[in-house]
């Protein structure tokens, strides 16, 4: 706010390199945020996150590289002088006695006041409690708070030194969700009203519906930055977390949303999947769980099938719904199952024949569980394709079944 | 009630309390003496400094001795109200110099006691956590058991060997310009135990001033004079007020030292200069009146109990009860048949009451 000069970046580090004795935590970190901006740091465990933020209030002098706040680099600030910029909301905050919430916040004064002057501004330390909905316990020890009050008198600690810059670590870990909401909630709306923040957040979902830039940090070095969406459909996310994810909708903000997919064996095996609905979604989940590449189609866009695919990253061919599928959808689903190793055909699709192609063909109709579709009544010994059905080379009733026939075409032992 | 008017209102009904107690001890002793003659007695001690003149001493080691001159305050008493001339000598010369160095130590201890526990965010602190008292007690018990001629030597000694200690232990917890707190503990407390062995090695040659030292480990103010008076009261009235105008910057401290730094503290200096003070006034304390216990540890307490955590109003109730306290605790201690060291007397009254805030809960985990 006042302290910018025009155009400079509210917060900027260069270069960030710095290592705790032999283990380097930060390599070459580039950030840059401009005023009004909310910018969260996302990353694993151990990324470097915390450290990157302790640079930026001034805390911690890295080996290497600057950092400026307002234009002025911070390692020639006085601790005072960066305080009145930079207020910090920490993770934790262990307080030894028993402080009431007041003096707590009282205590975001002290950048402000000379050591001398014992009065009590009470504006902004007024303006800090209500903001945070503090007030009704300003008189209660902060020790006796629960996680999420004690959290909120932190930020209003941290309001209380009228900064112009948050930083804020962690602040909705060890939260529940309510409370996370609620303090991003608080913080979105200060920055709406001019104020920057920069936070570790650990949860990619929150991140992505409250701050418009992510800057994914990964062994001590940014992967990948920018907004949400593209930010966690990056490779990198997956990469710097270890595991598959999934990049979803959250059905009512529309923001995306990532889901954490569970560890899978990498299996050598195509297989193409052809019929959508329940027991489409079904077989998709159950093979791509089992480790078998995947590809779909031709199934109507909005089918939940389809859309599972497009989750997993499986290449799928979508035709509009209620409509004939095309020749040329047609000849792209063919040309995918061609390539696949098995074909699999959830019960009651009627497009079997036309996508087959070479692969042997195994119809999937489960008896099991309340998401089947149509049942077959054949219960015959397993194995023997049902009357009536051209192509078909087997046909299977449980998700079991379906691994072990696509498990045989494929060449792969069950585990 | 805001934090000024609280600190006035507790500070001067905490200041009645240590004036009714002065003046209750003076009459205690040997000879009664009554109220009326004790306040007029104390009245014609009142004097003010009306010039300096230069004495000579003679400062001697192993036979050989220098002239060295030593600064001697004249002091002008305006006031002659009609006193007993026994009771004015009893009052002047005996009881008023022991009460108010016990004032004053305690008071020094307290203050001490609540900074450092404060520091090492540690309720179990006491203002020798860092070896302050240990090294007191080699320069007192090396002079003890080789004597010097110096004038104050035995104070001297005392608090030289204090305040090497306190920078020592300092030091060596020190690594490029930070004093991890964890780190001034251990050192603090691994200091002290290599101290006791010196410490007892030297009782072993102290000979047949064994009793002398004995005593002087367990605090005592029998040989109160006013010079000792006068060389405490300036330095812990000087640091006290430093102290105080940093007890804002040790509220914030409390938080942690990365929260006070986020907060506009500069930390490592707040923390050189708070452990300084406390180890200032401790040692100046112990070097008159060897090491009496408790006091630093028990009194911080119970005020925090009663004022709260708050140091701008911890540190001078704390300060004033801690006078009030040591005063009272050696009133006890020479009111006896046969007088004991108050540092037994604080010592026997302290431990009980720790262990009963212990079972009511109010001593904080470690």
């Amino acid at each position: 706010m006042s302290h910018h000069s025009h155009g400079a970046p509210a917060v900027r580090a260069e270069n960030i390199g710095h290592s705790f004795g032999d283990v380097p935590v930060l390599d070459g970190v580039d950030l840059s945020v401009d005023p009004g901006e909310f910018v969260a740091v996302v990353g694993p465990n151990g990324a470097g996150k915390t450290t990157l933020l302790r640079t930026l209030n001034g805390v911690l002098d890295p080996d290497e590289g600057r950092v400026t706040v307002g234009g002025d680099p911070v390692a020639e600030l006085s601790a005072r002088a960066v305080s009145r910029r930079v207020g910090t909301v920490p993770q934790h905050s262990h307080v030894g006695f028993a402080f009431s919430t007041e003096q707590v916040v009282e205590m975001g004064r002290t950048p402000h006041r000379s050591r001398l002057d014992w009065s009590s501004d009470d504006e902004p330390v007024e303006r800090a409690l209500e903001r945070t909905e503090t007030v009704s316990f300003r008189d209660r020890p902060v020790d006796e708070l629960s996680g999420g009050e004690r959290q909120r008198v932190l930020l209003a600690r941290a309001l209380a030194q009228e900064p112009s810059v948050l930083v804020l670590d962690e602040p909705t870990a060890s939260l529940d969700i309510n409370h996370q909401i609620g303090m991003l909630r608080v913080v979105r709306e200060l920055v709406e009203e001019g104020k920057t923040a920069i936070a570790a957040i650990h949860d990619l979902d929150l991140a992505a519906r409250f701050c418009e830039r992510l800057c994914l940090l990964a062994d001590g070095e940014i992967r990948a930055r920018g907004e949400p969406d593209a930010v966690l459909a990056a490779d990198e996310l997956a990469t710097a977390f270890g595991t598959r994810t999934a990049v979803t909708r959250n059905p009512v903000t529309g923001t995306p949303a990532v889901a954490a997919l569970p560890d899978r064996p990498d299996v050598d095996g195509r297989v193409h999947v052809v019929g959508g609905g329940t027991t489409g979604e079904r077989v998709v989940r159950a093979l791509w769980r089992a480790g078998f590449d995947l590809s779909v189609g031709p199934l109507p866009a909005g089918d939940r099938t389809a859309a599972l695919a497009a989750e997993l990253g499986c290449p799928s061919v979508t035709a509009p719904p209620f409509e004939p599928v095309s020749a040329s959808h047609r000849e792209a689903a063919t040309e995918l199952a061609s390539e696949a190793d098995a074909l699999v055909v959830s019960d009651g699709a009627g497009t079997v024949p036309d996508v087959a192609g070479r692969s042997p063909c195994i119809r999937a109709a489960f008896t099991d569980g309340t998401a089947g579709g149509p049942t077959t009544p054949a219960r015959g010994d397993g194995g023997q394709p049902p009357t009536g059905d051209v192509g078909v080379d087997r046909s299977v009733e449980t998700e079991a079944g379906l691994l072990d026939a696509v498990g045989v075409v494929c060449g792969v032992e069950p585990e | 009630m805001r934090i000024r008017s609280r600190v006035l209102v507790w500070s001067a009904g905490l200041s009645a309390t240590l004036l009714c107690t002065i003046v209750v001890s003076a009459r205690i002793g040997p000879v009664g003496i009554d109220t009326g003659t004790v306040l007029r007695a104390t009245i014609n001690t009142l004097a003010y400094p009306s010039g300096v003149s230069v004495d000579s001493a003679r400062a001697g080691l192993w036979g050989y001795s220098v002239p060295v001159p030593v600064p001697d305050l004249g002091y002008t008493r305006p006031f002659d109200l009609p006193v007993d001339s026994s009771e004015q000598v009893i009052v002047r010369e005996l009881r008023l110099p022991r009460i108010l160095l016990g004032a004053v130590v305690g008071f020094a201890l307290a203050t001490a006691g609540a900074v450092m526990q404060g520091f090492f965010r540690n309720p179990m602190a006491d203002p020798s956590i860092i070896g302050v008292s240990s090294g007191a007690a080699v320069g007192a018990v090396a002079v003890i058991a080789f004597p010097v001629a110096v004038p104050f030597g035995l104070q001297t000694a005392a608090f030289v060997g204090a305040l090497i200690t306190a920078f020592g232990v300092y030091l060596i917890a020190t690594e490029s310009g930070r004093t991890p707190v964890a780190t001034l503990l251990l050192a603090g407390l691994a200091i002290q135990t290599f101290l006791g062995a010196v410490i007892s090695y030297l009782l072993l040659y102290t000979g047949d001033s064994l009793e002398e030292a004995v005593l002087w480990l367990m605090g005592h103010l029998r040989y109160s004079s006013w010079a000792d008076v006068e060389a405490t009261l300036p330095l812990t009235a000087v640091v006290f007020v430093v102290l105080l105008a940093y007890a804002r910057d040790l509220n914030v401290m409390l938080l942690g030292e990365e929260d006070a730094q986020t907060l506009g503290i500069d930390v490592e200096w707040t923390k050189r200069i708070l452990l300084a003070g406390a180890s200032l006034i401790t040692a100046a304390g112990v070097a008159v009146a060897g090491i009496i216990g408790f006091v630093g540890l028990i009194i911080p307490h119970i005020m925090r109990l009663l004022v709260g955590p708050d140091h701008r109003i911890l540190l001078p109730t704390s300060a004033l009860a801690g006078a009030t306290f040591l005063v009272a605790a050696d009133t006890l201690a020479r009111a006896g048949p046969a007088e004991v060291p108050v540092g037994i007397v604080t010592a026997a009254v302290g431990a009980p009451f720790f262990l009963f805030l212990l079972l009511r809960k109010e001593v904080h985990a470690l």
